[in-house]
């Protein structure tokens, strides 16, 4: 027997309970849908139980994804969002192969059409323009629509003069639309500049995940940035850093807490209470009467 | 040369002893007197910036760095910037403004350098910046592609008023090869990846980010720098001529108008 044979059965009986085949062990008979399994901690939780607790692992805290929709039914008054530009679909910039097809699969499958929503919408009262990029859709990738949607979203935000709060979500650069797909990184930052010349509240609230492209362009220029709890923002993938360095990264590299103490977000906000401090901040930016020092 | 496909080109941008910045500079400028550091980390060797006159002028450039040896190389990290380099370059922007200098960007980068240290101080919170600010200094801004033009590392110095590139550069979202490995789990598929992504200088001005190209001497800018240099030269003359005589409004809305323009959408279609 080898060394390395003898490291490898230790393992096996180290990493075995009860010493069945692992595909026996993990055969069980629990229905789809009923249980939710934690990404983080693994650990399992009643659908029912994660959801009433606002998609929260309640064990590690972990704040799972949610769909545009879902962001905005916790995070808006009821019944306030109008949404701009919902007819806007992509073109195939630089003929990708298939690009076309995937979309319309996935505009069938998750209803929306493409990765963020827009629109004119109230928090307890305070008008704002409010973004929600959806991970569903392409992991919520910048291609032509995402940015030319976010650009108007701030380009109308500043003729109204009105605050904008963006909840991001992506994987980066849509890499089918090729360079296009960067130029959005410049298109947006540049309304984002414009917005904030005019002395306009920006908050950014990160969410899982905010890498790439969006964390290097509109995400990281709120104003005040807020992050939920344990989510990953960074700029390069892990993986790519690991290959680079040649080194595994600690579990809690990129994550919101890693941000926190670097400096690069402001606060760290539990999902339930997102809604609050919005509320809160918009009402501490609103223009004050006589009040302000000019 | 325009036949060449962009593998073939990508391979002239890579061959040993293209010239670089430091080849560049002395050829471009006249009393270079470089800069250094961001005022808030550290000093970054791969990106290089400073005042030079060009043809007379009292010029600012930044330039990204790569080296032609390895020792060279460790010094700029392979012409990968941290944050500290793209907050020096904007540092340096802004010093351009207020003395009233138009601004020259030499680009050549794989991209910002993906590492821990890059990361805890704000990869993506610097190039964010980089962009939203070089989009509104108010002083003219033209850059050059002269090799590779990888992602927003690249990006952070291109937000200008003119964008030429060298013929053989090559500008895209994600290096060939990082392509290849997100989209078919296969990094050797590298050269295949080069040829759809649309990444030469020709793609990039028919999807109207590139607005010029400089022509390069036969086989590649290493057969003849001097050639080269003097075609870039043309080209920053021109621009900064079409750019000087602008009113600062209509320069700061070219500016923004050029990437405001570009992507490709449709509304209220059939789909609708």
């Amino acid at each position: 027997m080898q060394l390395e044979d003898l490291f490898s059965v230790v393992k096996t009986r180290f990493n075995s309970d009860s010493g069945d085949e692992p595909s026996k062990r993990h055969k069980t008979n629990i229905p789809k849908g009923l249980l939710f399994k934690c990404p983080r901690c693994s650990n399992n939780t009643f659908m029912e139980d994660f959801v009433a607790n606002g998609k929260v692992c309640p064990r590690c805290n972990y704040h799972s994804r949610l769909s545009a929709r879902e962001r905005l039914d916790i995070t808006i008054d009821k019944e306030s969002f109008e949404e701009f530009d919902k007819d806007m679909v992509s073109k195939n910039p630089i003929d990708f192969p298939d690009y076309e097809e995937k979309q319309a699969a996935l505009r069938e499958k998750t209803g929306l059409k493409d990765a963020v929503l827009t629109g004119k919408a109230k928090i307890r009262g305070e008008e704002i323009v409010i973004i929600v990029m959806d991970s569903n859709y392409m992991m919520a990738s910048m291609g032509s629509v995402v940015g030319e949607k976010i650009a108007r979203a701030f380009e109308y935000a500043t003729e109204q003069r009105l605050p904008v709060v963006a909840f991001t979500a992506s994987g980066g650069a849509r890499m089918q639309e090729g360079i296009v797909s960067l130029m959005q990184m410049a298109k947006t930052s540049g309304a984002v500049g414009r917005h904030s010349d005019a002395g306009l509240l920006y908050i950014t609230v990160m969410t899982d995940p905010t890498t790439g492209g969006v964390t290097a362009s509109f995400a990281s220029l709120g104003d005040i940035i807020i992050a939920e709890p344990k989510v990953l923002i960074g700029f390069a993938g892990r993986r790519v850093i690991e290959g680079t360095i040649k080194q595994r990264l600690p579990d809690d590299f990129q994550s919101a807490e890693f941000m926190l103490k670097n400096g690069f977000v402001d606060m760290i906000v539990e999902r339930k209470r997102v809604r609050r401090t919005i509320a809160h901040l918009l009402k501490l930016h609103k223009p004050q009467e006589g009040g302000a020092f000019k | 040369m325009t036949e060449l496909t962009a593998s073939q080109r990508m391979d002239i941008v890579r061959t040993k002893g293209r010239p670089t910045v430091r080849d560049y500079i002395p050829m471009l400028f006249d009393d270079f007197f470089e800069m250094h550091g961001d005022r808030l980390f550290g000093d970054d060797g791969a990106i290089m910036g400073g005042v030079a006159y060009f043809k007379g002028m009292p010029v600012t450039v930044i330039a990204q760095v790569k080296g032609s040896t390895l020792e060279e190389n460790q010094q700029c990290n392979f012409g990968m910037p941290h944050p500290e380099g793209y907050r020096k370059a904007l540092r340096l922007a802004h010093q351009a403004e207020k003395f009233h200098r138009p601004i020259i960007c030499l680009v050549d980068t794989a991209g910002a350098y993906c590492g821990v240290g890059a990361e805890e101080r704000g990869q993506g919170e610097a190039i964010a910046r980089s962009i939203m600010e070089f989009m509104e200094i108010k002083t003219p801004v033209v850059s050059v592609i002269l090799g590779e033009g990888g992602s927003g590392g690249a990006l952070a110095m291109c937000v200008c008023d003119e964008l030429a590139m060298l013929e053989n550069a090559i500008y895209s979202v994600i290096s060939p090869r990082g392509f290849a490995s997100i989209l078919w789990k296969d990094a050797s598929r590298e050269r295949e990846a080069a040829d759809i992504m649309h990444i030469t200088a020709h793609d990039l001005v028919d999807l109207h980010v590139c607005d010029a190209v400089i022509e390069e001497s036969e086989g590649g800018a290493h057969t003849d720098p001097e050639q080269t240099a003097e075609n870039i030269s043309e080209f920053i003359f021109a621009a900064l001529q079409r750019n000087l005589q602008k009113g600062l409004d209509e320069l700061l809305n070219g500016r923004y108008n050029r990437f405001r323009a570009i992507g490709e959408f449709q509304e209220g279609t059939a789909e609708g």
